[in-house]
């Protein structure tokens, strides 16, 4: 396995590719005989070659020269309209701001309901729920591989009773509510569409995101019940539901986060996520459904890295791509299917745990490449986050630099403000060729499941970590604080999640299997696994049992049962 | 005789499955001579324990990010010591609170890696406390 990781990767193009075709004009060539060599012969730059840092080459310069035949006509378009290059709406930030959706999650569900009141109250415009492992692994909080981690990553949720809690005094027909949940995204949709109903909304319009992302699961995240097959079959199920029940819910975030979190580059985040959508698409047409009609449901949710120009160049380059493969490779008519929509959440590796006031300042940065890059949701990260989940008080500087962003910087004044830059653009027009490159390449491997497969991903994104992490040591590239810079600080106060949640759900989760009917609990589980081996859509099916407070592991197991479960070839 | 190579057993234990830095050390030892053996994802402490034994490492490398490595390395210690195992070295990298610190280590625990270590500090302290 090491000899097969160790095969060369293309991530980037050489150094000069970009150059190689450029006709500088005479005032460019006199400026670079007169002006810019005697320049060099006196003071070399300070590194032979600048790169993003996804180890992409950068040049001195951007010119004309980079965007022959360019206009901003073709080349850009208008915001709102195909290419989408600036945006997906006219006005973008002037008609409306972000959706400041801070991801928030932990301890049992009443800790979260508070902390998503407490948000609420701070002017947060939208809920996004985190799950802690046992849940997002189909684990109830009883189950032995839950020991220790119960309410640790995120808030336990084992049952309809637990959301109930979770979302009590919360309107859910006026708040949109993200769920971060991929394996078992069905199961704890079915809980909030029960408890939706319980408080009287019109599940029409109900408005959130579902993650619902198995694929990326598979080439980075890892958090996976069942084989590729039976869970690409429960995702095109909620596409399907969806379509009929919640048209204005996102049954799915299709999500390049936790791709670029595991070090890949921009490049591979991009192309990996674009042919993720791909994947999603042509399953659901596979399954008779109107590319029109659910496409437009789709989402996306990008990562908001600390390379500023890189950033905005690959949420522009995605809009682009989205565009030209709905309308190029599916035929689709409606220009809503064409519109990639996307959320962003700031690098998470990128924290530092040494000195962690500096991560605000990081994630400032970050967090403006997202809005400048057109964003239609934002979580930016809070300082301590390389240690723990964040306390209340980091939570809330994470909100007000999204305030600051949107109220005081003036960036949401105009559309696109770094279109038509040189640079810019011609970084745009890289990155997306980069990331074609790449969807050709599944594409002739069979599409995203058969490249998963054969660990295809898996292996670029385990390759540029490795690079980055080999540049880091070497101090070929810095991290403030960490391989320089570096300085002793005080520990920080971080929030702590004892036992006690963990004791806690387990008293409640043994009155539950007692109060409720044991019966009708066992009749709808049978009615799931008998379902499961058939082809109808499970949805119903899962509500069912939810409803009867059958638990999240019981479903799970049910279709465990029927699915078999997933074990990945280990690379490294 | 070549010298023996110094192997270790890289382990992820719990339900997480961010492996990034499990993978990138575990290919750095490799790169630096050393004998290799990834687990891969959601291991036991039963399942580490045993790997350990059969596999005859010298080193068993940790990677815990979840918050549950009060659960987990007490257990695997408690194992260790079980199946005779007393001389491995045990380290760990990832997350863990400064509080937690004195305390896994007087577990059993050998070395905690934090967050912004490079490989070369580990790869020397195994150099150094290793030696055959």
């Amino acid at each position: 396995m090491s000899e097969e990781s160790k095969g060369t990767t293309q991530t980037a193009p050489p150094a000069d590719a970009s150059s190689a075709h450029r006709k500088p004009s005479a005032k460019e060539r006199a400026w670079e005989k007169n002006t810019l060599r005697p320049t060099l012969e006196k003071n070399p730059e300070r590194q032979s070659e600048f790169t993003t840092i996804s180890g992409y080459p950068i040049r001195r310069l951007y010119t004309q020269a980079d965007l022959p035949n360019w206009d901003s006509d073709r080349g850009r378009g208008y915001p709102g309209e195909p290419r989408y290059t600036g945006g997906i709406h006219s006005t973008m930030h002037r008609g409306r701001l972000w959706t400041m959706r801070q991801f928030a999650g932990f301890g049992a569900a009443e800790d979260t309901n508070q902390r998503f009141r407490y948000l609420l109250a701070q002017g947060q415009t939208g809920l996004s729920t985190a799950f802690d492992l046992p849940t997002l692994m189909g684990y109830d909080s009883d189950h032995a591989l839950s020991e220790g981690e119960v309410g640790k990553c995120g808030v336990a949720i084992s049952s309809l009773a637990d959301m109930e809690v979770l979302f009590d005094k919360i309107p859910l027909a006026n708040v949109t509510t993200s769920m971060t949940i991929n394996s078992p995204a069905a199961v704890i949709w079915a809980m909030y569409l029960a408890v939706a109903e319980k408080q009287g909304a019109d599940w029409r319009k109900l408005s959130g995101t579902l993650q619902n992302d198995i694929l990326k699961e598979y080439i980075a995240q890892k958090e996976y019940i069942y084989p590729p097959e039976p869970s690409m079959r429960l995702v095109i199920d909620t596409f399907e539901f969806g379509v009929n029940n919640t048209p204005k819910f996102n049954p799915i975030s299709i999500s390049g986060y936790h791709i670029r979190e595991a070090g890949s580059t921009a490049i591979q985040e991009l192309a990996f996520t674009l042919r993720d959508g791909l994947e999603y698409v042509e399953w659901g047409m596979r399954r008779g459904l109107d590319l029109d009609q659910f496409v437009p449901q789709l989402s996306f949710f990008f990562n908001a890295h600390s390379d500023f120009f890189e950033e905005i160049a690959k949420y522009r380059a995605a809009r682009r791509i989205w565009h030209k493969a709905m309308v190029e490779r599916y035929g689709s008519k409606n220009p809503r299917a064409w519109a990639l929509r996307f959320h962003t959440q700031t690098a998470g590796c990128s924290l530092t745990a040494q000195q962690p006031y500096n991560n605000v300042v990081r994630t400032a940065l970050q967090a403006l490449a997202a809005v400048l890059g057109g964003t239609q949701s934002l979580h930016t990260n809070s300082l301590d986050e390389a240690w723990a989940l964040p306390t209340e008080f980091a939570a809330t500087i994470a909100l007000r630099t999204q305030q600051i962003i949107a109220h005081e910087t003036g960036v949401t004044n105009t559309v696109d403000p770094f279109g038509g830059s040189y640079f810019v653009e011609t970084l745009t027009n890289e990155i997306e060729r980069g990331a074609w490159d790449y969807i050709d390449r599944i594409d002739a491997m069979g599409g995203m499941v058969a490249a998963i497969e054969r660990s295809y991903p898996q292996r670029e994104i385990a390759e540029a970590s490795y690079r980055y992490q080999m540049a880091l040591d070497k101090k070929e590239k810095i991290m403030v604080g960490v391989n320089d810079f570096v300085s002793e600080e005080k520990p920080l106060d971080t929030l702590q999640i004892d036992e006690s949640v963990a004791h806690r759900q387990a008293e409640r989760l043994s009155k539950l299997r007692t109060a409720r009917s044991k019966e009708e609990v066992t009749r709808r589980l049978n009615a799931l696994r008998t379902a499961a081996e058939g082809k109808d859509n499970l949805m119903p099916f899962i509500l069912d049992a939810v409803k009867s407070y059958a638990t999240l592991g019981e479903i799970c197991d049910a279709m465990r049962d029927v699915f078999g479960t997933y074990e990945e070839v280990a690379i490294t | 005789m070549p010298e023996k190579k110094i192997r270790v057993l890289i382990a992820k234990p719990g339900l997480d499955g961010h492996d990034r830095g499990a993978k990138v050390i575990a290919r750095a030892l490799r790169d630096a001579g050393m004998e290799v053996i990834y687990t891969g994802l959601r291991q036991t402490p039963e399942m580490i324990a045993s790997a350990a034994v059969q596999e005859d490492v010298d080193v068993i490398g940790l990677s815990i990010l979840s918050g549950a490595h009060n659960t987990i390395c007490p257990q695997l210690m408690n194992l260790l010591h079980d199946k005779g195992m007393t001389d491995v070295t045990v380290l760990v990298g990832g997350i863990i609170p400064e509080a937690d610190i004195a305390p896994l280590k007087k577990a059993g625990i050998t070395e905690i890696f934090l967050p912004g270590t490079s490989t070369q500090d580990i790869i020397e302290f195994i150099h150094k406390r290793v030696t055959h």
